[in-house]
């Protein structure tokens, strides 16, 4: 057997021609066309939309146009589209702006224990405001059980905040049926969609949601830009005090060519969702085969059918993540992990954890996230490099962990060499 | 002697490479490591007179370290390792095992007093959130000569560590938080970013809240 030294550096001399981007739960390359559409309100049509004049106008027609658009896709009036900087600040501004409309109703709150940060730590922050929040469990695929919602709801809660997919595994939750429940209780239903956007038929009626999240950067559109959708009659008290723009809700000058960009962005992505959907799906599953029969000791992450079109998340056992991409990307391939070590915190991915797995298995967690670019041809790359860096990484590492019982019991327990 | 073991903003800085957020020594050593123990089944475990190993999987970081020392020069010929965890983790354990065999090889009473700062200088630094990644080698390196000391008769030269284990995965001790301390973690968060303590093991919080509350009344009064 050839030595790991040259093994490392045979694998490195197949490094492919071009870089595979494998993040786009991430974020996405912006569309040309998306490009295209925002380029002349930057230098030409640069108007303040709140200026009494020709300038003005046209911003505020390419405003007004870009709310149509996106209330068309939604299924909502223009009047419920709200503009925003990012989907971490539509996420606040739903968060607080409930909770602080309405907090003389009740102070209780219902969330998930799997929700992007941009959620969980208003909420949080809430709780240490006086608030009191429930975090439902997932099951060992990261789906919500509509019963827990049920059984979690009071008469004070006046809050629901449920994620439409996890960004991280790519769980679909139950969202319409939570929707239905909720029909009949004070509680607002707000949904994080910004992974769903392109992946998922976004209609706010069917979905049965008061609040509801997108943001730019995951659908090809530009970053610094996002939507929440507020339902006609639902008071939410604003986050950001200024000028009266966004129906007074969100002062600011608004960013023009970012929303002209989100709306072309949203519009291309859900006209190309019939056709995309199941191109991803079919690679995504080829993928998630490939791995989980050329690696041993791999699991996969998720739910196995009711995820993301493009969203692949093993656990590769024995290796630590923040390594593996590492090897990933001077091979020009681009993912990431739920590994403590790429985190701030050191904390490694807490919707892993959140299903069951013990800390081990989210140490060695990997996700792949296709797009818009992949092709098949990317696939087989990625497949044909990942299990030769397992082996590598693999023959560093002392560990050998049983399979067997992490999977079963959730327990690292050692199997020793 | 200065140690410029961190740069500024302790992230994606690059140093040397512009790209790349460790020092080109530290992706060297994790892409071409050094003294590795591979194959082992083949490998003679006689021939080494030291073994030591620490960490564990849950908190992400393990390694298990073989030194051979000669008994006539009393210093260390030989040192393979181990290692599961990042690549600071591994480029660390690398250069610790350079450091400690290379030329005619370290005293032994020179390796027990190697610390993570004098791996990590010789790394040309790491980024702030990974200088906890580098903890791991000079501890398994002592429990390694520690167990040469006992096989070979000399247990008055093992270094019993006038210090208390608090976290038995981690092998973080009060000597360690108490360094922590001075180093400035003087919160829980700190605390752990720097020693990976209780990460994997919540049921040792509170005696480690205990150890480090003792350590910032100690040293910075009570808050």
């Amino acid at each position: 057997m050839a030595s790991v030294q040259s093994d490392i550096k045979a694998l490195f001399e197949s490094k492919p021609q071009h870089f595979i981007y494998m993040d786009h739960a991430a974020t996405t390359a912006m569309d040309e066309r998306v490009f295209e559409a925002m380029k002349p309100y930057f230098m030409q049509n640069f108007g303040n939309p709140g200026g009494f004049y020709e300038l003005g106008r046209i911003a505020k027609d390419a405003i007004d146009q870009s709310r149509q658009t996106v209330a068309d896709i939604l299924n909502a009036q223009p009047s419920e589209i709200l503009f925003t900087g990012s989907g971490t600040e539509s996420d606040n501004m739903a968060i607080f702006g409930i909770a602080r409309a309405h907090e003389r109703k009740g102070k209780h709150i219902i969330t998930t224990s799997i929700e992007h940060h941009a959620v969980e730590l208003p909420v949080r922050q809430l709780s240490r405001e006086g608030f009191e929040v429930t975090y439902l469990p997932v099951d060992k695929n990261g789906q919500v059980s509509v019963s827990a919602v049920k059984e979690a709801l009071r008469d004070d809660t006046i809050l629901v905040s449920i994620m439409a997919a996890n960004n991280e595994i790519g769980t679909i939750q139950p969202i319409a049926e939570i929707g239905a429940l909720l029909k009949d209780h004070q509680a607002y239903f707000h949904t994080d969609a910004c992974q769903a956007a392109g992946a998922m038929k976004l209609d706010v009626k069917e979905m049965g949601v008061d609040l509801l999240t997108l943001n730019g950067s995951k659908i090809y559109g530009p970053k610094g830009v996002g939507i929440l959708y507020v339902r006609r009659g639902v008071r939410i008290r604003p986050i950001i005090f200024g000028g009266g723009q966004e129906r007074g809700l969100r002062g600011g000058t608004e960013n023009v060519p970012s929303i002209v960009g989100f709306a072309k962005a949203l519009e291309l992505a859900d006209g190309m969702r019939e056709t995309e959907v199941p191109r991803l799906t079919r690679l995504r599953d080829k993928m998630t085969q490939g791995f989980l029969k050329h690696i041993p000791k791999s699991l996969l992450n998720g739910h196995p059918t009711e995820r993301l079109p493009n969203s692949v998340n093993i656990t590769i056992l024995d290796i630590e993540g923040e390594a593996f991409t590492l090897f990933l990307n001077e091979m020009g391939i681009y993912a990431s992990t739920g590994s403590a070590c790429t985190s701030l915190s050191l904390d490694p991915s807490h919707v892993i954890l959140a299903t069951g797995l013990p800390y081990e298995c989210a140490h060695g967690s990997m996700r792949f996230t296709l797009g818009r670019h992949t092709t098949e041809e990317d696939v087989d790359t990625v497949l044909d490099v990942v299990p030769q860096i397992v082996d590598i990484l693999r023959r560093i590492s002392p560990l050998n962990l049983d399979e067997g019982l992490v999977k079963e019991e959730g327990k690292g327990e050692l199997k020793y060499i | 002697m200065s140690l410029p073991v961190v740069n500024g903003n302790g992230d994606v800085a690059g140093q040397g490479s512009k790209s790349w957020m460790y020092t080109d020594l530290v992706k060297e050593h994790f892409f071409n490591p050094q003294n590795l123990l591979e194959n082992v089944e083949g490998f003679d475990v006689s021939s080494f007179n030291g073994f030591g190993q620490v960490g564990s999987p849950a908190c992400g970081d393990m390694m298990k370290l073989w030194v051979k020392v000669n008994p006539e020069t009393d210093r260390i010929e030989d040192c393979k390792w181990q290692t599961f965890g990042c690549a600071s983790a591994i480029a660390s354990t690398s250069m610790m095992s350079v450091m400690v065999s290379e030329e005619q090889g370290m005293l032994t009473n020179d390796a027990m007093a190697l610390t993570p700062q004098m791996i990590m200088e010789r790394l040309g630094g790491l980024p702030n959130r990974k200088v906890h990644c580098s903890v791991l080698g000079d501890k398994a390196l002592m429990k390694a000569i520690n167990d040469y000391y006992r096989q070979s008769g000399q247990i008055d030269r093992m270094k019993i560590q006038n210090a208390k284990v608090i976290d038995p995965d981690t092998n973080v001790t009060d000597k360690d938080i108490e360094e922590a301390v001075l180093e400035g973690a003087t919160d829980l968060e700190t605390l752990q970013r720097k020693l990976k303590v209780a990460i994997g093991n919540p049921d040792v919080i509170p005696e480690v809240e205990n150890q480090l509350h003792f350590y910032v009344s100690k040293y910075f009064g009570d808050h």
